[in-house]
């Protein structure tokens, strides 16, 4: 690692390499060893005193180093003038809570799903809807576009994740093609494409992530480490292109090998479920949205929470985050009806967006950053620039 | 499938922590000295005490800017009610007076409302005044009266013992318990119809009784300082890229309803902007992201001799994200193309990683050309990719690039253009794959073209 000075910190200091550190990480017993449960009980407990105080001593040595704040070293940057954002399309058509959304890669098309079972495609600039779904579940919490355009993945109550290719055929029933990808034991909280339609990623309220293989419908790997209800997870936009991260209802916050299954990072500093994770565009870290009202950042290499954007005033939970093109701005998307705008370098609120009558429930950048779109319980989504 | 209506357990959790706050603010709000002023307050011919004016600009002293919107909220759920018109839980900016609703009435204090005390509420209000109730009060009454039949004697008693007990109390202390109690109701009883704040969707988490293991990895950590200003830069460098920030040009379309920005930055265009040209010197993965770039590098790596390395990385990037079904077959063209001894389009791999990846063909899976992929993307990095951006080919592509003109705001900004819809995604396929004759996977388009073009 470099030892050299940085101009932009407020104090010259040298950078010293930290030594590897050692983390002691719990993961679930594997079913087959359920037998052996009670025997293993006593040796788990005393493993896990022995972890937790480890962890308490890392903590402290941790605090020991000399630790700069993003804030600190952002005091040079150039603050962000007056910031202004309005509603430019109104998309009403739901006829109940929108839960979910995404874009296409078309940068205007977008897709989204709500609690009476609707999944709807519409071409956002125009307003226009192109396709509608009617799902045999209702709460359907999960809906992706596929990377080429040409089908959607969604998902809720059903425990599945289905693909519907988009038929332009008027007089096609898109519900005809439909074709069951994902399986699990409990709801879809959320899915994903990876870089293209054959692979789709989904996080469920089992507990569990899982990678699929959508022709055939194959279980490629499954993602074990959460204790609790998975809500939500995001693909790394990194060079090699392997990991993940998942967000949970045990306020952790997992990022995962795609490869092997293993859980490689953890972070858990919120104070409530984690409704939401997003990558920083270089890959380098993720912010995360809690029902604790804060939203976090927290930095890969440095493995450890690095921002927290929370204020006294924000009392309703985060339930969906993302950032702009740049990194320099973070949406976040609040169950008391507004969006805050976070200065993610400074640490501060740019502006507060009003307009929704319900919560918002999800909200999405658009690909090449020109706007991002909101979903609310109110029935409507919402496009801003 | 049921879905669960909230239980109490479910509430130790994101709701408490809300309400709880919720409560703190109102706690400072009531401080004698540093709260808000109150006074008593004549509503008709009686006088309410602690009452207060004007909410909505003293809360403005005593708040920041989203005062309005945070105090809404706390008439909202009921936390402040007003006493004209007391059925809309609803901030006026007016003199209206408003009230604190007692603590004994707050949602986290009686959580959950109970069945027995609606039917109770509503018994009282029934026998207090004939024809007090409004229709859905008398629907949901009569459904109460059936559901819970075995004990509508002790309803109707404590009904009349709560209504003889009020009428010992001095009329002022008797409003204001009817208007708090009935705020409360509209809360957890909103009528049909009505925005019911205390919807928290889905109930979770699931109760897991797992047991977990314990295992240790170790983790490489960075300097804080060293990822802090790496922030710093990555938001520099991309500023100008960033349209919510910097505005794009010629306009943005979301606001101008001109779609020329989408039509210049397109895919395919016979000429790139400056601002897309410029990003492929961000990185490489920038670069290899842009289509044009891709094949921009391919061409420079054709001056070179050395695009069977790029081919190669595409070939592979087919390979893990491609069909499951064609890994096999995929897997042999490589093989075939560009490891075997004597292929055509032989990568230069060194030695260590070429055996392992031979050994992996035995059993050949999505993950088998990993190693060897990574060690001629970096070799690209490293070597070829900086070597492009000083050449020629890279310059001239910068000079020609355009740099699109700012659209004048309008002279008329009220008249709105036509939005004009853009052929679907799915059309576009559909077109190739009558074109090829036979079924394509819907894979990235760039990639696969590209590939199937060297393979």
């Amino acid at each position: 690692f470099p030892k050299q000075t940085f101009s932009l910190c407020c104090k010259p200091f040298r950078c010293r390499s930290l030594p590897a550190r050692r983390k002691y990480m719990r993961s679930p017993l594997v079913p087959e060893m359920a037998t052996q449960e009670v025997q293993l009980n006593e040796t788990l407990s005393h493993l896990k005193t022995e972890s937790d105080t480890l962890k308490t001593k890392l903590e402290e040595e941790r605090a020991k180093l000399h630790d700069v704040e993003l804030h600190q070293v952002a005091e040079k940057v150039d603050g962000l003038g007056q910031f202004v954002m309005k509603t430019r399309r109104t998309l009403k058509g739901h006829g109940n809570k929108v839960l979910c959304m995404d874009w296409c890669k078309d940068k205007r098309r977008i897709v989204s799903s709500s609690q009476d079972g609707k999944v709807i495609v519409w071409d956002a600039f125009t307003t226009n809807k192109e396709h509608a779904v009617t799902m045999p579940c209702t709460w359907v919490m999960a809906c992706a576009y596929a990377p080429s355009g040409c089908a959607v993945a969604c998902g809720g109550l059903d425990n599945k994740c289905s693909v519907y290719p988009l038929s332009l055929d008027k007089n096609e029933n898109l519900a005809a093609k439909k074709k069951s990808v994902a399986m699990h034991t409990n709801y879809l909280s959320a899915c994903s494409f990876t870089n293209s339609d054959m692979q789709i990623l989904t996080s469920s309220g089992d507990g569990t992530c899982a990678l699929w293989d959508v022709e055939s419908g194959q279980l490629l790997q499954s993602f074990h480490g959460h204790a609790a209800d998975v809500l939500c997870l995001d693909l790394a936009p990194s060079e090699t292109g392997n990991t993940f991260v998942s967000g949970g209802c045990d306020k952790k916050a997992n990022v995962w090998d795609m490869r092997s299954g293993q859980c490689i990072q953890s972070f858990e500093t919120h104070e409530s479920d984690i409704n939401s994770v997003r990558y920083y565009p270089s890959g380098d870290a993720f912010a995360s949205g809690s029902d604790d009202a804060t939203c976090r950042l927290y930095d890969l290499r440095a493995d450890r929470e690095v921002a927290i954007y929370s204020k006294e005033s924000i009392i309703f939970g985060v339930s969906s985050v993302d950032f702009s093109l740049s990194g320099r701005l973070l949406f976040g998307g609040y169950n008391d009806y507004t969006i805050n705008v976070w200065d993610v370098l400074k640490g501060t609120r740019v502006s507060i967006l009003f307009g929704h009558e319900n919560r918002v429930s999800t909200l999405r950048v658009s690909p090449d950053g020109t706007a991002f779109c909101s979903g609310s319980w109110d029935h409507t989504l919402r496009t801003w620039a | 499938m049921t879905i669960n209506t909230l239980a109490k357990g479910g509430w130790d959790r994101e709701q408490m922590a809300c309400f709880r706050k919720m409560e703190k603010v109102i706690v400072a709000m009531q401080d004698p000295d540093m709260g808000m002023k109150m006074r008593n307050q004549r509503l008709l011919i009686t006088v309410i005490p602690h009452a207060m004016t004007g909410v909505l600009g003293e809360l403005l002293l005593w708040c920041l800017t989203e005062a309005v919107h945070l105090s809404g909220m706390l008439v909202r759920y009921g936390y402040i009610y007003p006493l004209k018109e007391p059925r809309s839980l609803v901030l006026r900016p007016d003199e209206s007076p408003y009230r604190f609703q007692t603590p004994y009435f707050w949602t986290s204090t009686r959580w959950p409302a109970s069945e027995l005390d609606y039917a109770i509420y509503l018994a009282k209000k029934n026998i207090r005044k004939q024809g007090e109730l409004m229709e859905y009060e008398k629907e949901r009454y009569s459904l109460l009266h059936k559901r819970i039949n075995h004990t509508w004697d002790f309803v109707v008693m404590q009904a009349r013992e709560q209504l003889r007990a009020s009428k010992q109390r001095r009329k002022a202390d008797r409003i204001v318990l009817e208007c708090q109690e009935q705020a409360y109701w509209l809360i957890n009883r909103p009528p049909p119809g009505a925005h019911n704040v205390l919807d928290m969707g889905l109930e979770r988490p699931n109760n897991f009784s797992k047991t977990v293991g314990v295992f240790v990895y170790d983790v490489p950590s960075l300097c804080i300082c060293v990822c802090m200003c790496s922030f710093v830069k990555y938001s520099e460098q991309y500023q100008n890229h960033d349209p919510i920030m910097q505005g794009c040009l010629p306009s943005n379309p979301w606001i101008s309803d001109d779609t020329a920005h989408w039509t210049m930055s397109s895919e395919i265009v016979p000429t790139p902007t400056r601002l897309r040209v410029e990003r492929w010197s961000f990185s490489f993965m920038e670069l290899l992201k842009d289509i044009m770039g891709m094949r921009e590098f391919m061409l420079y790596l054709e001056k070179e001799f050395s695009a069977e390395n790029l081919c190669f990385w595409q070939a592979c990037e087919d390979i893990r994200h491609g069909e499951s079904s064609r890994i096999l077959e995929k897997v042999e063209d490589i093989y075939k193309n560009f490891l075997a001894p004597g292929a055509a389009r032989w990568v230069n791999i060194d030695s260590k990683t070429m055996d392992k990846t031979l050994q992996g063909l035995r059993h050949p899976h999505r993950f088998v050309m990993d190693d060897a992929q990574m060690h001629i993307y970096f070799l690209m990095k490293k070597d070829s990719y900086p070597r492009y951006l000083k050449s020629d080919l890279y310059k001239n592509m910068l000079a020609k690039a355009i740099v699109p003109q700012e659209t004048k705001k309008s002279v008329f900004p009220f008249m709105r253009r036509q939005r004009h819809s853009s052929p679907s995604p799915a059309q576009a396929v559909i077109q190739v794959t009558e074109e090829d004759g036979h079924a394509k996977g819907a894979g990235r388009a760039g990639t696969n073209s590209a590939a199937g073009s060297h393979v």
